[in-house]
């Protein structure tokens, strides 16, 4: 893929600081509270993504990113979190995330998961050239972070959050370090990604109808003998 | 032509299935659009059999002598388990009072399920082979649900999550992976497929490759379940229906392993062999041993057969790991014959928890006495199963433990003790089903749904015995190709 050098001076500083909010994003998440805001974080996540394919695609000059970025516009940051949104209120859940780790331990853990997977990506970002160096080890930590939301949290909602938000860093892995999946592959994923929400509304409501709440501790209940 | 023709046949029924798919119509047409399936498929080995392996649409559609075998089985247990499911069905919307939409749903999710599997076994593009994955995990998701009971959501939800956190990581791999072809192909949708990147396999960058291969193996193996992570496969194989169970274990495992043994050629190109060679053997090891005593412990008797696919699984992916053309082809065998001896296992444990009411085994009495038929097709599923011969699976077995003996002596007694563990944990109390003074209230049914147990242990019994030298020669072929 060639860039432009005068693409090269500005696009690239501009593509990092793209990564840099994601990586923010991603640790806001993880120390937020309130479902409410959870979700507009992801809807965050999915403009900087969206902004982020749109740039690549301006410096390369390949069309159909144009297309990948309008999708991730419409897909991440206004259906899916409206979405959850309108989930949220017809579920009627409310209050706090609870966190089976307290927040600032959790941070404190993300911290950790950053380096190891700086240190991970290391030797695949020796071999990049001077576009895409560090944005695998972002991609990835972005990832890992999302995975650790995962893990602490309880309720059914914040878990999916999560799941995007793995999504969103794979994502970014995509189009940031590849610079753009082939075209067939990236529009399975995307489909991949619609259905699978579907099928989450569909769970929301048969947890609720089974178990009035939310809680994931209800689901808790098959033991090993 | 025949490719797409293949996949053409499994993905029309979907709409149809889920526009009229309720009742007797609805199982009489998705018996029916398998049918179809299975003859394009046969159409497709012969073609194969005639030129080889070839690709279709300009090369985003690939089939060799190691996807063949895998498809030809997933249409066999695609039409047993459709016929199967008929019966067990009708019964099933009886008793839990099933809506005509659920049992729409039912059939559209199941039928989707099977066109996936083949997707992914046909497709030579490495990411629409993690697209079809996915696919077969969502359409999977609701039909583990399917009953709505509290076990059931809880099973289908630890599924969902896991798998979805598992692909995802596979995801992650195939972006690695794209990014190591981009190097040597530039940029473009050829650098995903698979026949080019095996092409230039020797060029691609060690490193990336290393990382790459490690995240499919952790996602992949996450869907073949692998210890230690294998945490929703038992759940989701008790709480779904009997059906679903048997294409859990006889298909989705397998093309899961499938997605590994591609990545294993090309990640043998990069880096040698001893890399992932390593890998599968650890992780394969420990999940036949893990597995084998999990079993010993089970009360539910679906449960207990969900664990014995973990540990055939792992075996599997053993021999793979030990590698070479003997091995691999032990490998090949033992997928194929676990496939249909674990489907079958599964259609005559569906049928006995129907007609008993209950998956403890404590409670599943005398089944040669309340319905003999059922029980000789189970004792003969469980003791093909125990790789009793003349299974399939004993020769498979006993290829395995030569060539470990050839390659790796030291690793000889855990694999016995492995398999001997699992005997323990099934031979017992196979016994107490099938023998004995059944209990009160036994509602017995009409065996019909259980005839493809016959056929297909028959063919696992050629299998063992003599097998037909067409299939000798693809597996031989796909296990030189997994060679290198």
């Amino acid at each position: 893929m060639t860039i432009t050098a005068q693409g090269l001076a500005w696009g690239i500083p501009l593509l990092r600081l793209l990564a840099a909010l994601l990586l923010l994003l991603a640790f806001a998440m993880l120390a937020q509270r309130r479902l409410l805001t959870l979700i507009h974080l992801l809807a965050w996540q999915g403009v900087v993504l969206a902004a982020g394919t749109a740039l690549v695609a301006l410096l390369t000059g390949q069309t159909e990113l144009w297309f990948s970025a309008a999708l991730t516009l419409g897909l991440k940051a206004i259906l899916i979190p409206t979405v959850l949104h309108r989930l949220l209120r017809r579920l009627q859940v409310h209050g706090d995330v609870e966190a089976v780790l307290n927040i600032p331990l959790t941070l404190l853990a993300g911290i950790a998961l950053v380096i190891f997977a700086f240190s991970l990506a290391a030797p695949i970002t020796a071999l990049t050239g001077p576009v895409t160096r560090g944005m695998v080890g972002i991609a990835l930590a972005a990832v890992l972070l999302a995975f650790l939301m995962m893990i602490t949290r309880r309720k059914a909602i914040s878990q999916v959050v999560g799941f995007l938000a793995i999504d969103n860093g794979l994502f970014f892995a995509a189009t940031s370090a590849t610079l753009g999946m082939p075209m067939i592959v990236e529009l399975g994923v995307a489909l991949d990604a619609l259905i699978g929400f579907v099928i989450l509304g569909v769970f929301f409501f048969q947890i609720r109808e089974t178990f009035d709440s939310m809680d994931l501790q209800n689901l808790e209940h098959i033991r090993e003998e | 032509m025949l490719i797409l023709l293949v996949l053409a046949c499994a993905a029309m029924g979907i709409p149809l299935l889920a526009l009229w798919g309720d009742g007797r119509r609805g199982a009489a047409m998705f018996i029916g659009f398998n049918t179809l399936t299975l003859l394009a498929i046969l159409a497709l080995a012969i073609q194969v059999l005639q030129d080889g392996a070839f690709t279709a649409g300009g090369g985003q559609f690939l089939v060799d002598d190691l996807s063949i075998v895998l498809v030809l089985v997933d249409g066999v247990v695609g039409l047993s388990t459709a016929w199967f499911s008929r019966n067990y069905m009708l019964h099933e919307t009886v008793h839990w009072s099933l809506s005509r939409r659920r049992v729409r749903l039912y059939h559209a999710m199941f039928q989707t399920f099977l066109a996936t599997m083949l997707l992914a076994l046909l497709t030579n593009n490495m990411g629409i082979l993690w697209v079809a994955m996915e696919g077969a995990t969502l359409s999977t998701v609701l039909l583990v649900s399917l009953f709505r009971t509290a076990e059931g959501l809880e099973a289908a939800w630890k599924y969902f999550i896991l798998c979805g956190v598992g692909l995802a990581m596979a995801l992650f791999g195939t972006i690695l992976l794209y990014f190591a072809a981009q190097k040597i192909m530039g940029h473009g949708a050829d650098a995903l497929l698979w026949t080019h990147l095996a092409a230039v396999r020797h060029q691609l960058e060690p490193q990336v490759m290393a990382i790459a291969f490690i995240f499919m193996l952790v996602g992949y193996g996450t869907k073949i379940g692998l210890t230690p992570l294998n945490n929703w496969l038992p759940d989701a194989h008790a709480s779904g229906p009997s059906s679903v169970s048997a294409v859990l274990s006889g298909l989705l495992l397998n093309v899961a392993l499938y997605a590994i043994l591609r990545a294993k050629v090309l990640v043998d190109g990069a880096l040698g062999r001893d890399f992932a060679s390593h890998l599968l053997m650890g992780f394969g090891l420990l999940s036949l041993l893990v597995a084998g005593f999990s079993m010993l412990r089970q009360r539910d008797v679906k449960r207990l057969f969900a664990y014995s696919s973990i540990e055939h699984m792992g075996l599997a992916t053993f021999a793979f790991g030990i590698g070479g053309p003997l091995a691999s082809f032990a490998g090949l065998l033992h997928m194929v014959s676990h496939s249909l001896t674990k489907s079958s296992v599964f259609f005559s444990v569906g049928q006995a928890v129907q007609d008993v009411g209950s998956r403890e085994i404590q409670r599943i009495r005398g089944m040669l006495e309340f319905s003999p038929l059922l029980g000789w097709a189970f004792m003969l599923a469980v003791l093909f199963i125990l790789g009793m011969p003349p299974s399939g699976l004993f020769l498979s077995e006993f290829l395995i433990i030569t060539s470990t003996l050839q390659a790796q002596p030291w690793l000889t007694p855990l694999l016995l003790l492995g398999l001997g563990v699992a005997f323990a944990g099934i031979f017992p109390r196979m016994q107490g089903m099938v023998f004995g003074a059944h209990q009160e209230g036994v509602a017995r049914q009409s065996v019909v749904g259980i005839i493809p147990v016959f056929v297909q242990l028959t063919l696992v019994a050629m299998l063992g015995v003599f097998i037909p030298l067409t299939l000798v020669q693809w597996m031989q072929h796909a296990a030189q190709l997994l060679h290198g």
